[in-house]
């Protein structure tokens, strides 16, 4: 007789057994890596074969985003305040980090409803889903540090001595967009609201937070910006790569810190959250 | 728990709501309860109903539990909990071992990847490793008969190469416990057979459930039967009589589609209709006819027909060389249709009473009885005669 494992299922909150869904969280994240790759690679070859341009689409959104804001700047209509690089370059790392923060935002809401059918008639590892898509997040980010040495280059700045911090800097925009979309991909399962918002939420940010700007020093916008958690992080992230000197560090760790706490209270819920949304969700 | 018994299931239920605002709330409301270790209440709420109530059943190794009923019996819902997809509201359900499910064949395909690109997301879909895919490769594509398809996409693929191609993935996993939904009834019959074949080899080590509304798919496959009706247990145990409950309860609750209607100045009315008739029993019938005018040729026709709608049975005076003729006034036709050799079930009658003359219906009762036929429990086709069968020993000399 083998040792076959056990699989119960009562209507009590997993959390009653805290052990045992510690344990099975961790087991379902190692288990479902391979199942997050295939589902990467599927999505990757997928995206892009029925596609002209092709790869291009992964350069294309931070280059447009960021360049009514170089035109603006240069043309004298906006003053965007003094960069310490040259403001083209300054604005394009701004949106790639933006781009990188909005996309982690979407990341979970977005892939957790794509795999709808998969979710209703097959039982797997659910972290998989979730993992594939922060890889397509991390997939796109690599390829637009192409663009952003193209642009370090073509306008001579030298990064900073601090600029492998960039890299730390970057995985806390990511898992701190991805923890606030993974809180929110319960109710945006349910209610379409949460996708229709999500846009308008971030076109509205942007412009809030300083991604094409320096900090604000005075007035309105540097009380708003004091109180905006992604400042410093879009600062230190951007600030370890231009200058070395990082001037929201503080502000930087407590967001991280906030940002993993929160990350594993949003995992917790999308486990306990699916059974149920698929209850509701019918075929 | 005795050894080998895999599927327990202890007075599950699981209720649905109708009003789809609602039901979205509780959603929220029922993940938030779990969240802080709490229970959401027992009982019903606004618009809420039992979709399963107090299932309870065991299963062993070995044994193939038919699940029947009619749509919306809850049938699909007890499979997803036991396949965990999602929670029940009461109860309890333990399994053992590696648990297959075959809910929906195909899903996670991606119609732009080929074929082999698309039996390893497949797999890793159902839990394979690439290693253990690479080991069955050759046996699934050869199962699925792709062979020269396999790098093709799998939009180009017709919808039966799909199916073969999801059924040879997801049976390659060799479970403890298979859930079958109904995917049986796609692919053609010489795929359905390769399919049979195949689940008949795995059953020795595992216990298999499957939904199906073909009774003789349950009737040559399973050990049990499980018959539901709107959520409720209605029959657990021997597949004969399970079939015989599902039938009763399929059967049309009023006769909503029966017509009857006789010429003008005709009055027609049944005097006495069988409700019953044994296997190889006959099935009579008595009319009473009043007519304005005589008819000098006048034919009779029985129709039966089987619960999928199709005819069993056509008996017809004209094809049989024989006819009526019917005087002026009132007068009294009884027939007798047999022996009647029908598959067990329930058949709605058609009656037609013909004028040869001008082929007008004097009368016409379309499906307006029913008549329970105890017969053979299975057979493919209604038609089930006596057969004889003998042995002729040549080589003792």
């Amino acid at each position: 007789m083998r040792d076959d494992p056990l699989t119960v299922y009562t209507p009590e909150s997993p959390l009653r057994q805290p052990a045992k869904f510690v344990r099975d969280m961790i087991a379902d994240l190692l288990a479902s890596r391979e199942l997050a790759w295939r589902l990467f690679v599927r999505d990757l070859s997928a995206q892009h074969r029925n596609s002209v341009l092709g790869y291009l689409w992964v350069f294309l959104p931070p280059l447009v985003a960021s360049l009514p804001f170089v035109y603006l700047h240069s043309t004298g209509v906006v003053r965007m305040g003094d960069t310490p690089i040259p403001y083209a370059a300054y604005a394009m790392v701004g949106t790639i980090i933006w781009q990188t923060f909005v996309e982690a935002l979407n990341s979970p809401l977005r892939t957790v409803n794509a795999a709808r059918s998969m979710l209703t008639r097959i039982n797997f590892p659910r972290e998989a889903i979730l993992l594939s898509g922060l890889m397509q997040v991390g997939f796109a980010f690599v390829v637009r540090l192409v663009l952003l040495i193209a642009v370090f280059v073509a306008f001579a700045v030298e990064p900073a001595a601090t600029a492998p911090l960039f890299f730390v800097g970057m995985l806390s925009v990511v898992a701190t967009g991805f923890m606030v979309g993974l809180i929110l991909t319960p109710f945006g399962i349910l209610y379409s609201d949460v996708p229709h918002s999500l846009p308008i939420a971030s076109t509205f940010l942007m412009l809030l937070s300083p991604v094409v700007y320096p900090t604000p020093a005075s007035g309105v916008a540097a009380i708003v910006s004091s109180f905006n958690p992604l400042t410093p992080l879009i600062t230190t992230t951007r600030e370890w790569l231009t200058t070395g000197h990082a001037a929201h560090l503080g502000g930087f760790i407590l967001v991280s810190a906030m940002t993993v706490t929160f990350l594993v209270f949003g995992w917790v819920a999308y486990r306990l959250a699916l059974p149920h949304l698929i209850t509701r969700l019918g075929n | 728990m005795s050894a080998d018994v895999v599927v327990r299931v202890e007075r599950v239920s699981k209720k649905f709501c109708r009003d789809l605002k609602r039901s979205l709330w509780y959603g929220v409301k029922d993940t938030a309860a779990d969240l802080i270790g709490g229970r959401s209440s027992n009982g019903l709420r606004p618009d809420e109903f039992w979709a399963l109530d107090g299932i309870s059943l065991e299963l062993a190794r070995g044994e193939c539990l038919g699940l029947i009923g009619r749509n919306g019996a809850g049938k699909t819902t007890l499979l997803k909990m036991l396949n965990g997809l999602i929670k029940p509201d009461t109860g309890r359900i333990e399994l053992t071992g590696r648990v297959g499910a075959l809910i929906s064949l195909g899903a996670g395909f991606n119609p732009i990847l080929t074929g082999r690109e698309n039996i390893y997301v497949n797999g890793a879909v159902l839990g394979l490793t690439k290693k253990e895919i690479d080991s069955k490769l050759a046996e699934i594509v050869d199962f699925a008969e792709i062979d020269d398809f396999i790098d093709t996409p799998v939009q180009s693929y017709s919808s039966g190469m799909q199916v073969r191609l999801g059924f040879a993935v997801a049976t390659v996993m060799q479970p403890d416990v298979l859930l079958l939904d109904e995917v049986l009834a796609v692919g053609d019959v010489a795929f359905r057979a390769k399919c049979y074949e195949r689940l008949a080899r795995m059953r020795d080590r595992a216990a298999f459930i499957l939904v199906s509304h073909d009774t003789d798919q349950i009737a040559r496959v399973c050990s049990k039967v499980l018959v539901l009706d709107l959520g409720r247990e209605r029959h657990l145990g021997d597949v004969g009589e399970g079939i015989r409950v599902y039938h009763e309860l399929s059967r049309p609750r009023d006769h909503t589609s029966s017509h009857e209607q006789s010429a003008e100045g005709t009055i027609a009315s049944i005097d006495r209709c069988d409700d019953t008739v044994a296997d190889g029993g006959l099935f009579t019938f008595s009319l009473s006819l009043e007519l304005p005018e005589p008819v000098n040729v006048a034919d009779v026709r029985v129709i039966f027909w089987g619960d999928d709608g199709l005819p069993a049975l056509d008996a017809y005076t004209r094809t049989q060389g024989s006819s009526l003729r019917l005087e002026e006034g009132i007068s009294v036709i009884t027939l007798a249709v047999g022996p009647l050799r029908l598959k067990r079930g329930g058949y709605t009658v058609s009656i037609a009473l013909l004028n040869r003359a001008n082929n007008l219906h004097l009368y016409w009762g379309d499906r307006i009885r029913t008549v329970d036929v105890d017969g053979p429990m299975t057979g493919a086709v209604p038609y089930t005669p006596p057969i004889c069968v003998s042995v002729d020993r040549s080589d003792v000399g």
